[in-house]
Parts: structure tokens; sequence; C-alpha cells
């Protein structure tokens, strides 16, 4: 009986459901020192002056640090590709360029003494041009970088046909903004760490990525890398936005090794609003062509991607966007290319599909207005587009190879699930009688890229004399269950009860390397690793077992069933993985372990349809999800429970920003959404219970024909959400509305198509 | 100042300052980490404890202004052999958690919404953790959690 | 996150409420479930020397017929309201909208007094007192007065209290059975209103509130009076825009606002009965 494709419940959740997790913040450290941040007020000006004579005079406050005491460099360019002048300044160094950057370092003896002093650092300001919109920063006018002569912090110059569009017979353009969100994590960025006898810096952080946590802090504090042991607590979500090592993590750091003393740090909210990177971010120029009859022969991107004040990660996702450009569509010729600008915002960041949902958004929208242009139902264009699940691996325009699936079951299972001829006929009945709330049905059909990135994972199973397993991963779970599922593929290979096995992950010490958790990675590369290392593990047990019973290594079997090892034919007399660790250690001092460094063939394909019901108040513009409908195939499910887990949380988030949550700036650089009272984060009260299914098209791309999860449904469901609200207004005339879909937004389209159609019919 | 409270049925006394949050007070005072903090705008609720059996947000709440008064954290709910109560098995058998930060505050709310109504609709549920914020389940799971919890008999009567 | 720091007094008795506030004058501020005055102290919006802790005066929390009014004192709780027999019975309309401010945790810890006496245009509670022709009772060094709601809300976030007073009382007449109607528009169900309406048939007539239409909580008298005069509801609710100063916000511009206005005063006033 395999356990693998059950719904295990998690080993993780007893400890949360009792005492809590164990954050960072939760950390006992007495004595320790507290860090906190004066941050800009402004969006863009010279730093005239910086006075902490009146904090540091404040009994309890230790130190206040500005760039030039630190000393250190900048953070790094994103992979040597982005422009090396925009690199951000560990602290503000001369010019802010943007509400939220830190400037100042304080120390005090208490989170209450900190927050008190913070009040006390007089910053002046002369304030520069503020530049927000990216169609501003484009016209290279006002500069971030004078020195840069530019605000292009990254440019991808593909393609560029003139001729794309000029045999089809129907071409469609829009413009549409994939706005500014912000991750938000439950629980906020947080470091700390003291340093030992021996000279270590011990760190902890709210991370995704603690080798890069621990490599970053070596090469900023001039360290050898086995010189900073990096421990990973609970991490409260990441989302992509905690995949990255930020300046403060590395000022706790500098401050632990300069003061010599424990010292800790946790952001605020309202910092964390603006200090953790935000996501998505693009203007895309889209134009899509085809025939008459659908079929798709022609598509253009142009993306326009705001960095933010300086280079993040956000800055090359459009690296991303232009491998996913055609979708799961089979079309001829297609083309992405993009700019990368710096404006006086938060730098962008990778967030929950990076630089994939804005792939995803922008062509499942144009499918809509070109099924829209040439009258046919949407759910049919996508049809006869899609790639044939024969056709695999296929090879797109853009040069990305997708590795197998079967598109048009996904879409055929979602509107069974939906019921969509029903739908559509109680949507013309409501149009018929002109009900002031109207039905929209929106369908979204995606292909996404998992474990996109080059590099491989470590993953270690050792037995104890004891029978217990000990699992060691290069993966860093912040939610996703990995001690689950990686003791599910252990006990799976070795038959051992997954009680008896024990996960560690996020000790730079016990770990010593690892990719983190990021991009879906995790099952296919991290679990893959494990996976195999207990394959490599019972083969070695074999060979032990081989020379203990004086028996042919090929008459040797492992009972899955009670995890002993026989002889073929006399199984009462067996041993344990246990005996057999106690063997190899009298043998000759060494563990029964292996450990595999798992080299990644190349990234799986996940894909799906979404599908989303709702009804929009054409009154007030008011939007309610009614249902929505998830169909995804991520290749050969490993622990239902925790994949259809993965899928809601990603759904939510995409529904976010196709209908709610957007960061906003004003136009002198002010952030209007800076508390959780004003952004948007989406309740549960916006949403309902959804409606999941998986289907599953095994890849051939790695052992366990397994694909990433955790992004699809973000990438699948925002598109949906989106095509539901403008398909529910469409037959007023409106023919696009951006996201996020507000009231206001929906009942402004709904006004200014009426006063067209009243235009157009006093012409006519 | 000193004041004094009954902590998961537990007399606390400290010394505080006038301003310390209850949520701080219950953190670092007292030493219970469960509890979290999730913002600074009482949006997120990851913070809600029980204050005399009902949930309340413990970062909007002074530990002064509830000195002598009956407090419940996610540690008071299990009982005293370590016994997970409904909710909280209800949270483990529907895969009611990802990382955990939001959950301690989403039991404690969910057990107060039960207390006051034992037989909730899915939407009284929906409704009901309006102030309970979640980034991981798209809280599709708690809300099945919840309701699981409620059928089960002694959280009915 | 953190407040400044403060000295805390607490007070047992509407008595000593009242010595402590005039002993301390402008340097206190009163604090009943501290959840309109402990955010804006988080964030350092606010930062009074001293607080006087009013939320133990047991006295002031009660719901009670009361001479052909519903008698609620300052300090019950949006939750008790929203639960109280009597107030479901008598003015179902306030128990409808104390059961819908925020959350249950902060229904939990809100005071009626204390959300009344913050005086905020966007706050449901004040424009229900406005819409039910309620009466604030205040007390202070000087004895106890009455004022009308009408009266009450001055500016932005002023109340007509002076600074040695307290809140101690709202009544609202007796309506049993009423017909009510309350809309409230938001993006997420814990927000504060886009705008909001509500309407009440008293004995009066039909009185109509505004909740965030302008600097102040809102009457719509253009609203009633057209009623009054036999409009219906489509054609009164017409008139709701009338008198208000909606501020313009990314959530909704002035015109949008004023359209919403509307359209909610429409269907508060068909729930009305109107």
């Amino acid at each position: 009986m395999s356990i693998l494709g059950n719904r295990v419940l998690r080993r993780e959740d007893p400890k949360f459901l009792t005492v809590g997790g164990t954050y960072v913040a939760d950390l006992d450290m007495p004595g320790a020192l507290h860090l906190t941040f004066v941050r800009s007020s402004m969006a863009h000006a010279t730093i005239t002056s910086v006075d902490t004579s009146m904090a540091t005079a404040m009994p309890g406050v230790v130190a206040a640090y500005t760039h030039d005491d630190l000393q250190l460099a900048n953070l790094p360019t994103i992979m040597g590709m982005t422009n090396e002048a925009m690199t951000e300044r560990i602290l503000a160094s001369g010019t802010v360029r943007y509400v939220g950057e830190p400037i100042v370092a304080i120390v005090a003896q208490s989170r209450e003494i900190a927050a008190d002093a913070l009040e006390r650092v007089v910053v002046e300001y002369e304030p520069l041009t503020v530049v927000i919109d990216p169609v501003e920063a484009r016209k290279d006018e006002a500069l971030l970088f004078p020195e840069a002569g530019t605000n292009t912090s990254f440019a991808l110059d593909f393609g560029g046909d003139a001729a794309l569009f000029d045999e089809c017979e129907v071409v469609v353009e829009q413009t549409l903004a994939n706005q500014r969100v912000a991750p938000c994590p439950l629980e906020v960025r947080s470091a700390a760490g003291h340093m030992t006898e021996d000279g270590r810096l011990e760190f902890g952080s709210s991370t995704q990525a603690p080798h890069a946590v621990r490599d970053t802090l070596a090469t900023f504090l001039g360290l050898e890398p086995d010189m900073v042991h990096v421990v990973t607590p609970d991490v409260g979500g990441g989302f992509g936005a905690k995949a990255s090592v930020y300046q403060e993590d590395i000022i706790v750091g500098w401050c632990v090794h300069h003061l010599g003393r424990p010292v800790r740090w946790t952001e605020t909210r309202s910092e964390s609003m603006l200090g953790l990177g935000h996501g998505r971010a693009q203007i895309q120029h889209v134009k899509l062509g085809g025939t008459r009859e659908g079929i798709v022969t022609a598509y253009r991107i142009e993306v326009l991607q705001d960095s933010g004040a300086y280079t993040g990660f956000g800055t090359v996702l459009p690296f991303m966007t232009r491998v996913m450009t055609p979708g799961p569509y089979k079309i001829a010729k297609a083309e992405c290319m993009s700019i990368s600008v710096v404006t006086n915002s938060t730098p962008t960041t990778a967030y929950r599909g990076a630089g994939r949902p804005e792939a995803t958004a922008a062509i499942e929208r144009m499918i809509d207005i070109f099924s829209r242009e040439i009258g046919m139902d949407p759910a049919e264009v996508r049809r006869r587009n899609l790639i044939g699940k024969d056709e695999f691996p296929f090879t797109t325009p853009v040069e990305t190879i997708y590795d197998c699936g079967d598109y048009v079951l996904a879409l055929d299972v979602a509107l069974e699930m939906a019921g969509y001829d029903e739908l559509r006929a109680e949507q013309q009945r409501r149009r018929a009688s002109g009900d002031a709330r109207q039905l929209g049905i929106g369908l979204s059909s995606y292909v996404e890229i998992t474990n996109g990135l080059p590099g491989g994972e470590f993953g270690a199973v050792e037995v104890q004399s004891d029978g217990k397993v000990i699992v060691r991963t290069g993966t860093s779970p912040h939610g996703q269950g990995h001690v689950t599922a990686w003791s599910m593929l252990v006990a799976e290979q070795m038959g051992i009860a997954i009680d008896d096995i024990e996960v560690i992950h996020g000790d730079t010490d016990i770990v010593p390397r690892g990719g983190g958790t990021m991009g879906s990675r995790s099952l296919q590369i991290g679990g893959a690793a494990v996976n195999q290392a207990a394959v490599d593990l019972v083969e070695k047990a074999k060979d032990l077992a081989a020379d203990l019973f004086e028996a042919d290594r090929k008459d040797i079997v492992l009972d899955k069933s009670n995890g002993r090892f026989h002889v073929v034919g006399t199984p009462a007399i067996a041993r344990s993985w246990g005996e057999l660790a106690a063997v190899a250690l009298a043998n000759d001092g060494t563990a029964l372990f292996a450990e595999v460094d798992l080299e990644s063939v190349g990234p799986t394909f996940p894909f799906g349809t979404h599908l989303s019901v709702v009804e929009v108040d054409t009154e007030t513009g008011k939007v309610t999800l009614l249902r929505h409908i998830a169909v995804d195939d991520a290749g050969r499910i490993l622990n239902p429970l925790l994949a259809e887990g993965q899928v809601h949380g990603g759904i939510a988030q995409g529904v976010a920003q196709a209908l709610l949550e957007e960061m906003i700036y004003d136009a002198d650089g002010n952030p209007l959404t800076s508390t959780l009272a004003d952004y948007s984060f989406i309740s549960a009260a916006e949403l309902p219970s959804f409606e999941t299914r998986f289907t599953e098209t095994p890849t051939p791309i790695n052992a366990l024909g397994a694909k990433g999860i955790g992004e699809s449904g973000t990438i699948g469901s925002a598109p949906a959400l989106h095509n539901a609200v403008c398909d529910a207004v469409a037959h007023l005339g409106v023919r696009h509305i951006d996201m996020p879909t507000t009231p206001m937004r929906v009942w402004s389209a709904i006004q200014e198509a009426r006063a067209d159609n009243v235009a157009e019919s006093e012409r006519g | 100042m000193q004041i004094a409270m009954t902590v998961n049925g537990n007399t606390q006394s400290h010394d505080v300052e006038a301003r310390t949050l209850l949520v701080y007070y219950l953190r670092d005072a007292v030493g219970l980490t469960g509890t979290n903090v999730g913002c600074d705008t009482t949006s997120c609720g990851a913070c809600t404890v029980l204050l005399n059996g009902q949930s309340v947000k413990s970062c909007t709440v002074l530990a002064a202004q509830v000195a002598g008064e009956q407090v419940m954290t996610i540690e008071g709910l299990a009982d005293a052999n370590g016994t997970m109560g409904p909710v909280q098995q209800s949270f483990q058998d529907c895969h009611g958690l990802q990382c955990g930060y939001c959950t301690p505050g989403m039991v404690m709310a969910i057990t107060s919404l039960l207390v006051e109504n034992s037989d909730p609709t899915e939407e009284d549920i929906r409704i009901g953790l309006e102030g309970n914020l979640c980034r991981c389940t798209g809280y599709h799971n708690i809300v099945e959690s919840a309701l699981a919890a409620s059928r089960i008999p002694e959280m009915r009567s | 996150m953190i407040p400044a720091p403060f000295d805390y007094l607490r007070a047992d008795s509407l008595e000593e409420a009242i010595g402590l506030l005039v002993e301390h004058g402008d340097d206190a501020k009163l604090l009943a479930g501290g959840h309109s005055l402990l955010p804006l102290m988080k964030l350092r919006l606010a930062q009074p020397a001293v607080l006087i802790d009013i939320g133990h005066i047991d006295e002031l929390s009660y719901v009670r017929d009361d001479d052909g009014d519903v008698a609620i004192g300052a300090l019950t709780r949006h939750h008790d309201i929203a639960t109280s027999a009597v107030a479901r019975i008598s003015a179902p309309v306030l128990a409808h909208v104390a059961g819908q401010i925020g959350d249950p945790q902060v229904r939990h810890r809100g005071t009626i007094g204390g959300s009344i006496a913050h005086g905020d245009p966007a706050s449901d509670l004040p424009a229900v007192a406005l819409a039910m022709g309620g009466t604030l009772v205040v007390q202070g060094p000087n004895g106890r007065r009455e004022i009308d709601a009408n009266d009450f809300f001055l500016s932005f976030f002023e109340v007509a209290l002076a600074p040695d007073e307290l809140l101690i009382e709202i009544r609202v007449p007796h309506a049993p059975n009423s017909q009510w109607g309350f809309e409230k528009l938001t993006k997420r169900a814990q927000d504060w209103a886009i705008v909001g309406a509500v309407a009440v048939r008293t004995a009066a007539g039909v009185g109509v509130g505004l909740v965030n239409m302008g600097p102040v909580p809102l009457r719509s008298n253009a609203v009633e009076s057209a009623v009054a005069a036999g409009a219906t509801a489509a054609q009164a609710a017409e008139l709701a825009a009338e008198g208000t100063e909606p501020s313009a916000d990314f959530n909704g511009s002035v015109a949008y606002r004023q359209h919403v206005a509307r359209v909610l005063v429409r269907r508060a006033l068909e729930k009305a009965g109107v």
C-alpha cells in the first residue's frame, strides 16, 4: 500500500495549534538589543542633514548608525543583469528615492525605547522631482540616478517584427495594467543574531533562503561562510518577497558583529508595507491577431516593468514573463520585449508567480477581447487554440519547451464542473430582463514554469541505531508542509513509519547547502533529492545486508511493510534498519546514510483552467465572487491535502489582485495604502469556498513525475476573475476594466460605455 | 505599574508600563509567544485572545485595562494532558493551517464565534472571520475547520 | 505600533471620571473600549499625556426601555447592543448596525459612547442616532444635559462635549417593529463605509442618515422632506446628495460617492417601507 498520493495530515500542526510556532520574534534572547530604522518620509530628496544627537542622548539608546558608519557595499545587481548604478544602498546615502527607504539604524535596549528614539532623529531634506509613473520615468527627463543617464534598469530587446500582424484578419490591441501589489505575509520581516564565544555569527531570519542569508552575511561582513550559522525558525509566509536578502538583515548582522551583543529586529506592518518588496507592477501593450474562425496567429506583448527605486528581483521578472509569452496556445508567431525603469517607489520583487501571472493575465484578457471581437464564445476560442496533448514536448515561438500536458481536458473539466451552459443561460436571462445584478463568467487557461531557475538541491537521509531516520533538506518550507511530504517519500522508499522520521531544514550547519523554497521548485528538486537519497540508502543497506547474511546481493529483499531486510526465502531471519545502522557504525565508524546533490534536469510546466462566476451590482459597481472553479494539473500529486491547500491560497491571492488589492502612490510618491486598514488584503468574507480538482499528467522530467503547484492557483485565478468582471458588463458596451475591479472602477466603466453608446446613437 | 490578571487559569502579576499592550504583556511578561502580532492597525486578528470568554484583539487593549480579568490564549486551550480541543483538532483534520502565523488568532476567534453561535452557516463563519486575515490558506480549509468543529457534539451543548 | 508614554488612571465611577477630567483637562483623553483611540495612539497620531480608563464603570452599561425611549449606557459594548433583546425589539436598526461594526473582536470591546463621542463621519452609529432623532445625554461637573443628535456633531471629529464632560447615555425613540433599511458599500466586510445610508420609520416619519458623506455624520433633510411630502423612494433618493460634501479618495470620487448615496438611500428607503 503506497502512502504516496494520500491525504496525509500534517505532522507540523500540533505544535502550531497548541503553543504556536516559533518565529524570529519568539526567540528567547535575554538582554538582546532592539534595532529599528528611521525611514524616509520623502519619495525623492537630497538628505541635507541627519541629526541623531537627541536620540543617542536618550537613556537606553546604544547607537545610531548611518550609511557612512557602516561602510558596507550596496546590495548586488540582480544576477549581473541590471544597471550597476541602481543598486540599493545599505542605508540611504545622500539621496532618498522612496518613502520608507531606511536612513538611520537605531539600536536600543528595548522595543519601546527604540520606538521613542525614532521620533527624536531629525532628517532634513531638499525635495527632488518625483517620478512615480513608469511611463514618465521612461522619458528619462527626471532621473533617479543622474550618473546613469537613464531610468532604464534592465531591458529585453527581442523581436520587433514590424510585419507580425500583417496577415491577420482580425487584430485587437489593448494597454493593460498589472498593478503593483503588496505580498503581505502575516509575519513581517524579522531577524536576530548573536556572536558565539568562538567568533561565529549565529543568525535567524524570517527568510525563504537560509543559505543565501548565510552567504550574503559572510560576504558583507568579510567572514568565511563557515563562520556564519543561520538557523531559520518558523517563517510566517514569504510568497517570494522573502526569497531575497534585505539590507535590514545585513545591518542586523553587522550590528551583532560590531557590537558583540545580541541584536534583534522586527519591523512594524506599516514599515513592511513599504520595506518588503512589492509585486507585479507591469504596464503591458498587447496585440493579438488571428482569423475570424478564432485561430490566433500572432501575439506581441511589450512590457514596461516598474523596478521601484532600485534594482530588485522585480526588475528582471519580465524575463519570466517572456518565457511564458504564448501561454498554453499554439500561436505561430509571438514576441515579448520589455523595459524596466526605476521610479520613486518601493523596489519590486518576486511575488507568487513572479513574472508568470503577468504573462497569463495579458494573454487571457486578450483572448477574451478577441473572442468578443469575432463574436465567438471564449471557451470555444480557447479550445481551438490550446496545444494538443499529443504535441509534447512543445517548443513555443520564444523557445520555451513545455514538457507535457492535456490542456483541453482541463478546460473541459472546468466547464463541466461549472455547468457552463446553465451559467450562460442565466446570464442571458439577467441581460434580457435588465437586472441590476448582472452575472459574469470568466475563464483562464494557463500554463506556467516551475523550477525555472538553474540550481540543483541537496538531500540526505541517515538511519540511526534506534531505527529513527534523520532527513536533511536544502529546501526551506514556510507553510508548505515539507516535513510531512518528505517523510512520505522516505517512508515509501524505506518502509519506515512516518513518525520515526525527522526532517531538518533551515540550519546551515546541519544542512550544508540549499536553494531554499521559491519558484514552486521544492518537490520536484528538493523532494526528489531526498527521494533519491532514500533510494541510494536502500541500496547501501542492501549491500550491508548482503555482507551480513553472506548472501548474494540480488537475493536481498527489503520488506517495506516492516522495514526489515532478509534473504529471499527466509523472511524470518531479518535485520531492521536500526540494526544495520549499528552494524555500519561497528564496522568502520561510519553512519548509515546517503547524500545527494540532485541536478536539475529542467523546469516543468503545470497547467490548468480556472473559471470565475461573479455578480456585478451595476448600480454601485460592487463585484461579488459567487464561485471559483479551479482545475489544475501538477503532474503526479504527492499529497492532495497539501496540494489543494497551495491552490486555495494561490486562488485567494489571484482573486485579491483582480478584485481588490492595489499598492497606490500619489503623484508625490506618498503611499496611500501603507497599512492593512487601507490596503485591501482580502478576507474570508469576500471569498467563497473553492471548487477544485486535479488532473494528473505525470511529467517525464523527474523521477517523481511531479511539477510544482505553489504558484498555479494565483496564476490561473486572477485572469478568470478579471475576465468574469469584464464579461458581466460587456453587453453594456464595456470593453475593458483594469485590475483591481473596485466598485468605482466598474461603475465608471459602465458610465463611460453608456455615454459612448448615447453619443453613438445620437450620431447614428 | 504592577498589574495582575488570570491567564489560562493562572494568576500573573508583573510590572508593566501603562502603554504596554496586552499582546506584548502576554508575549514578553508572561512568556506566552503563541499569540502573534501581524499588523499595527487592528486589522489582522493574529493577536486574538479570549477576554472573559470573548474574542478580542490583544493589540488594541492595554494590559492595564484588563487587570483583574480572565484571559485565555492558544496555550490555554489544550487540556491538562495536552489533548487538543475540538477547534484545534478540526484544524489538524481539515488542514486549516500552513505557515501557522494567523492560526492561534483564528482558533481563538472561532472558539468565541462557536460559543455565540453553535450552529453557524458557512456565511456566518466567513463574516465572523472578517477580522482575521490569512495569506496562506485562502480561508477555504479554515472555514471547513470551523464548520467541522461546530458539528462536534460537545461544541453544541 | 508602540504608543508614546502616558499616565494611566482608572475611574471606577462616573463622579471619579468627571473629577479626573476636571483635574487633567486638555492633557487627558477618555478610554472606553479603546478601539477608536488606541489605534490612533499606536500610530502616534494621538499622544495624550493622560488616559482616564472609564471602561469599568458598569453602571454605564445597559440597554433599557425608559420613558418612551430606548436608553443605552454610553459604555455598552456594540456586541451587547446587538444581542440585547430590548434593542432588537425596540430599536432594531440600532441593534443591527451595532452588530456589523468592524468585526466580532472590535464589537466585544468598542462602545457606543466611544464611537459617537469620537465624531467620525465614517462611523455607522452616529448616522443611526441622527436618523432616529436620538438624544445624547452628557454629564460634567455642572450636572447633566441633553443634546439633540442634530446638534451634537459640530465639525470634523469635533462633538459638542466640553473638555470636562462625559457622554453617559444615548437615547433613541422607542420604535418597536419599526421598518428600517441600512445599506453600506464597502470593498471588504471589515472596512469603513465608502458610503452608508440608514432609513428608519419612526413615529415622526422617516429619518435618513448618511455615513461618510461629509466632514460630519449627516442627516438627509432633503430626502426626509421629500418622503414626508409623499415622494416615492426613488424620487426622494434623487436628493440624497444634497447638502453633502464627500471627500474624494482612491475608493471614490465625489461624483461616485454622491451617486452611490442616491442608490443606497433608495434601497434603504425601500426597506423602510417607502
